[in-house]
């Protein structure tokens, strides 16, 4: 019996403790600045492209093979009169978030910090009524780093 | 107590199937229970609905990659399982890792064990028949510590944070002020759960002296981890086979007497209490210092015909890794010894001959993870 008063105490004693839960979907948590969701591309600002150079690293470092990478010569670049020294540049860029396992390697790998974990609750709330649209194309991928959502944590 | 039916009323044994889309059994276990009357006669478990083939997925992946295979065979101590397989790649490639590294590793191994064994409190409670209120307190403590993984790693689950070498990143700078400030709540909890339940008259009577296993058995069947200890068997790999620093951290190994549900319960929770010690040892000696090998070559490759077998003691038990490499980046032969599929043989020499509400429980005191078992 007296376990039972204890274990009664115990519960009562919840009763002047504070809620621990957070009132999701109406109030989102803080997260983290290392938290991971979904890789994103991210935009170079000065020079009005985008930093990656479409070098495949990231695709082939994918333990899921999720990425898809395709390559051009940039229009922009010092040769062809433009104000970049960037001599490729990424043409088409997918990446199947339905895939992804958000293990950071393509974020360690890449040579021109062009890559970025999304650490924003867009990157948690990516549900769709169809599996196509979870394949997100360079644009979309795009979005968020030239609206200046996204402050980026490269791992070093 | 059995009531004895009439000579001449003539009755039959049933069979039960439970699972596998059935939340008592903690992920998708089958399990077809041969009962007379409400006694389990027979148990014939089925496994296999959760294997993806992970051992030989990283086959086809390098080293680095199959860290984050790893955290999914195991999905409630992913650092567990991760430092099994960094490891053995170590052991393989001759790598010393970091003094910090290891200390960090060590903190946050003991970390993912006091969030897992939370995990085993609340479905623990759950199972036998006290739904809410244990099952929410050990999520509330294990949210905290999950939230300091997030911090560390970035991830709540699936941390891919150990490499062979060391560690992916640096921790943030108010790491051990974090942990400090987790174990205040974890210390909390823990007690919360003692006088929640140890001494709960309901509990006691639903847990001791169910499931009995003797330590012969249970050392025949191969058993490791709490399940093993609470038979009264002392074997703790960070003990009787020191890896990284624990043979310079002072800790006791708590075992059971009798070998029961209940002694699998307080196992766990007294276990509990040696890793928050362990973390705080382990934060006294951590250290300022690389955390990843100076000389580390950018893309890791295994000297030709080589084998290693390396076990660490995980919050289930031995987890271990067999990798058999033939050169190149990637391993050759990947085995993961499952502590839970070990354990799992258990389950039919302890359930025959008990009532079929304590089988769940019983199943429910082993603590099997489904990933872990069929990988």
């Amino acid at each position: 019996m007296r376990g039972i008063i204890k274990s009664l105490a115990t519960t009562m004693s919840t009763f002047i403790r504070g809620p621990v839960t957070h009132g999701y979907p109406s109030k989102h948590r803080e997260l983290p600045e290392r938290d991971r969701a979904f890789p994103l591309l991210l935009w170079d600002k000065d020079i009005d492209e985008p930093f990656c150079t479409g070098c495949h690293a990231c695709e082939r470092a994918c333990p899921v093979e999720c990425m898809t990478v395709i390559m051009k010569d940039n229009p922009n670049h010092e040769s062809q009169d433009g104000n970049s020294k960037r001599r490729k540049i990424v043409d088409e860029f997918w990446i199947d978030y339905g895939r992804c396992m958000r293990c950071n390697i393509c974020v360690e790998v890449c040579n021109f910090e062009a890559i970025a974990m999304n650490n924003t609750w867009s990157g948690h709330e990516t549900s769709v009524y169809d599996r196509a649209d979870l394949v997100m194309d360079l644009p979309q991928l795009m979005a968020q780093s030239k609206s200046d959502e996204i402050q980026e944590w490269v791992a070093d | 107590m059995v009531i004895e039916s009439a000579p001449d009323f003539e009755t039959q044994d049933l069979l039960i199937n439970v699972g596998p889309q059935h939340p008592s059994t903690h992920g998708v276990f089958r399990m077809i229970l041969e009962v007379d009357g409400e006694i389990v006669k027979d148990l014939i478990p089925h496994i296999g609905y959760l294997h993806r083939g992970a051992e030989k997925l990283c086959e086809n992946n390098d080293f680095r990659q199959g860290v984050g295979y790893m955290d999914r065979t195991e999905y409630l101590a992913s650092h567990n399982a991760e430092l099994s397989y960094v490891m053995a790649v170590e052991a393989l490639a001759e790598l010393e890792v970091p003094e910090r590294a290891q200390w960090i590793r060590m903190i946050l191994c003991e970390l993912n064990r006091l969030s897992s064994h939370f995990m085993f409190l609340g479905a623990f409670g759950v199972d036998v028949g006290v739904f809410g209120t244990p099952f929410i307190y050990a999520w509330r403590e294990r949210e905290a510590l999950i939230d300091l993984f997030e911090e560390i790693s970035g991830d709540r689950m699936m941390y891919a944070y150990f490499r062979a070498g060391g560690l992916a990143w640096e921790v943030p700078g108010n790491f051990e002020e974090r942990v400090r400030e987790v174990l205040v709540s974890t210390r909390q909890g823990m007690k919360d759960f003692d006088n929640l339940l140890t001494r709960n008259e309901i509990f006691l009577a639903r847990t001791k002296n169910v499931g009995i296993i003797s330590a012969e058995d249970a050392i025949e069947l191969g058993m490791s981890g709490p399940t093993l200890r609470a038979s009264g068997v002392s074997l703790d790999i960070r003990k009787s086979e020191p890896y990284m620093y624990y043979d310079q951290i002072d800790f006791e190994v708590p075992i059971g007497t009798n070998g029961d549900v209940f002694d699998r319960y307080i196992v766990r929770l007294k276990e509990m209490e040696q890793s928050v010690s362990i973390i705080e040892q382990c934060l006294e000696r951590l250290n300022d210092g690389p955390i990843m090998p100076e000389r580390m070559p950018r893309m890791l490759r295994l000297p030709e015909g080589q084998e290693v077998y390396i076990r660490t003691e995980a919050p289930r038990g031995e987890y271990g890794i067999y990798l058999v490499s033939k050169g190149g980046n990637k391993p050759w032969r990947l085995k993961v010894r499952s502590a839970c599929l070990s354990n799992l043989q258990a389950l039919k020499k302890m359930s025959v001959g008990q009532y079929v509400a304590d089988a769940i429980i019983i199943l429910g005191s082993i603590d099997i993870v489904l990933s872990e078992v069929d990988r």
